[in-house]
């Protein structure tokens, strides 16, 4: 699947829910899911850090695709980081860099990216194109 | 249940905030975060609108009929602020930004002018970061050594340890005067008594002390008191300087610029009497005139039925909370100011705010812009829940099973 079809997949998913409890139920099940990061990947270095949560993102090369793997200390976060990670983890660094990002627009959790929100995730999202442009320029 | 439930009309009340009627996210708005601003009544609101509507243009300048109407309101809106405090003169009030900028006013002023090498000024471990960086910046640059009161575990200051750090080469102290992530209320007026017996300035932030309680300069006996126009039912962008005559005529002026000077030459400018010394610029009219009516509007309540309802309103919201497993309360201080401030067991903090959002439940989550006491208290951040006069029982209910609400989904 390219980064557009598994978003449009997560658009879909969550077309089901009408209700926000029920949307937030689910990303907080996604959050427990997510698998954790390596703790020896749980730097400084990795930590964005945000007003409100602390949002940790590691960024490796496998075989020409970039495998993202991340964590929060707060678990809606770590769900909507969950959602992102599916989306971009295993591409290679191009599609990455080119493709837009639109599904936290249309499953209406923008105000997750918002800056008075400051939970990282904006920060997160520059940090995994930064990665793909690094990745594209090493290749 | 509560006997004195009825302190206020508060119907009555909640029918002058119009904002109270609002629906979040399909939901009636519960607003408990007060200590990060204020609602603001219709009658402030409409003072806002009458102004730019009829009476707008600059002050302090004109000679035409507009401004001299525009210069009387304001100034008539610093009585009213003297009055409130208690000052001795109305020219020791000075207008500012808010109570980051009047604290900076001084930490400027006052550092350009008396700090020395070597020289301490006291703060504590509880304080806003705007009463902490200011500070800092102007020791860093004269090489002075900031000393900070320890608090202990229930969020209260060690006054042992106060009396330790005064020495002679103290000369400044700079305390708030209630906790914003706390609610502690600190003994300012021993703190004061304390400061003044080793020879130090005393500087009181007041943010978040004055929407909530009586306050009285004189009898406090402090040197500066900070506080800002929005947390008290005001509009934003206008806060309070409160400085005694003498001390405010000693130090230079903060910011250069109109309506603070007397004669301007390229050889030698000569600065305006007090106030208008500390007020470069033209300032935010609106903001003291709507400042006054809030003024007038609390007034007109009573601080003394404000402070006895919001105790009931804290309590009954303690005793509630503390129903809820797994929850702590972070600030347990013998006196508090109506800020309920909590963590939950294997949640965080924003979580809970995120989820209680969606069901109309405003509070505040965070380091509450003070960092360094999260770290001494160990904890990432807290939720906080704040309360006005406006505020109910009943949503302090909503508030409650909306919070267990959270707790069981996230757990």
């Amino acid at each position: 699947m390219t980064i557009k079809e598994k978003q449009e997949e997560i658009v879909e998913e969550f077309s089901l829910f009408d209700e926000w409890m029920d949307k937030y139920e689910h990303i907080i099940e996604l959050g427990k899911e997510l698998p954790l990061i390596e703790e020896k990947y749980k730097t400084d270095e990795n930590l964005i850090k945000g007003c409100q949560s602390r949002v940790w993102l590691h960024a490796e090369l496998i075989d020409g695709n970039v495998i993202f793997t991340a964590d929060s200390d707060a678990i809606i976060t770590k769900g909507i980081i969950g959602l992102v990670i599916r989306v971009f983890s295993g591409h290679s660094p191009k599609e990455i860099a080119e493709t837009e990002l639109f599904f936290i627009d249309q499953i209406g959790l923008q105000e997750h990216l918002s800056p008075t929100r400051s939970n990282g995730l904006l920060s997160m999202l520059k940090q995994i194109k930064m990665y793909a442009v690094a990745f594209q320029a090493k290749q | 249940m509560i006997k004195e439930k009825n302190i206020l009309n508060i119907n009555k009340i909640r029918d002058d905030f119009p904002i109270l009627k609002r629906e979040v996210n399909g939901k009636p708005l519960v607003y408990f975060d007060n200590g990060a601003t204020s609602q603001k009544p219709q009658l402030v609101i409409d003072v806002i609108n009458k102004y730019y509507t009829f009476e707008n243009s600059n002050i302090h300048r004109g000679i035409h009929t507009l401004s001299q109407e525009a210069t009387n309101a304001y100034e008539v809106a610093r009585k009213k602020v003297q009055r409130f405090v208690n000052a001795q003169h109305e020219h020791e009030i000075i207008f500012t930004k808010g109570t980051t900028d009047s604290i900076n006013l001084v930490a400027a002023s006052f550092g350009k002018k008396h700090l020395k090498k070597g020289d301490e000024i006291i703060i504590s471990n509880m304080e806003h970061h705007s009463n902490i960086v200011p500070w800092q910046m102007i020791c860093e640059e004269k090489e002075a050594v900031l000393k900070v009161i320890p608090i202990n575990d229930k969020g209260e200051l060690l006054m042992d340890e106060f009396k330790k750090l005064l020495s002679p080469k103290t000369k400044f102290v700079s305390i708030t005067h209630v906790s914003n992530t706390l609610g502690t209320i600190n003994p300012v007026k021993e703190i004061i008594k304390l400061a003044k017996e080793a020879g130090a300035l005393v500087l009181i932030d007041g943010a978040q002390a004055v929407p909530h309680t009586k306050i009285d300069v004189q009898d406090l006996g402090c040197d500066f008191y900070a506080f800002s126009g929005h947390k008290m039912f005001g509009p934003t962008g206008v806060g309070i300087l409160y400085g005694k005559e003498a001390i405010l005529n000693d130090l230079p002026p903060y910011q250069g610029g109109g309506d603070m000077i007397k004669t301007v030459t390229f050889e030698k400018t000569t600065y305006n009497e007090l106030p208008h010394k500390f007020e470069a610029g033209t300032p935010n009219i609106v903001g003291g005139i709507g400042l006054g009516v809030a003024i007038d509007y609390m007034n007109s309540i009573g601080l003394d039925k404000i402070e006895a309802y919001e105790h009931e309103l804290l309590t009954y919201a303690t005793e509630q909370i503390k129903q809820i497993e797994g929850v702590r309360i972070v600030g347990e201080a013998a006196k508090k100011a109506s800020v309920l401030s909590f963590v939950v067991d294997g949640t965080h903090p924003s979580d809970i705010g995120m989820i209680i959002d969606k069901l109309g439940v405003a509070i505040r989550t965070g380091h509450h812009c003070t960092e360094p006491l999260m770290n001494r208290l160990n904890v990432p951040g807290t939720a906080r829940a704040s309360f006005a006069f406006y505020n109910t029982f009943e949503e302090i209910d909503i508030f409650i099973a909306a919070l267990k609400r959270a707790v069981t989904m996230l757990k």
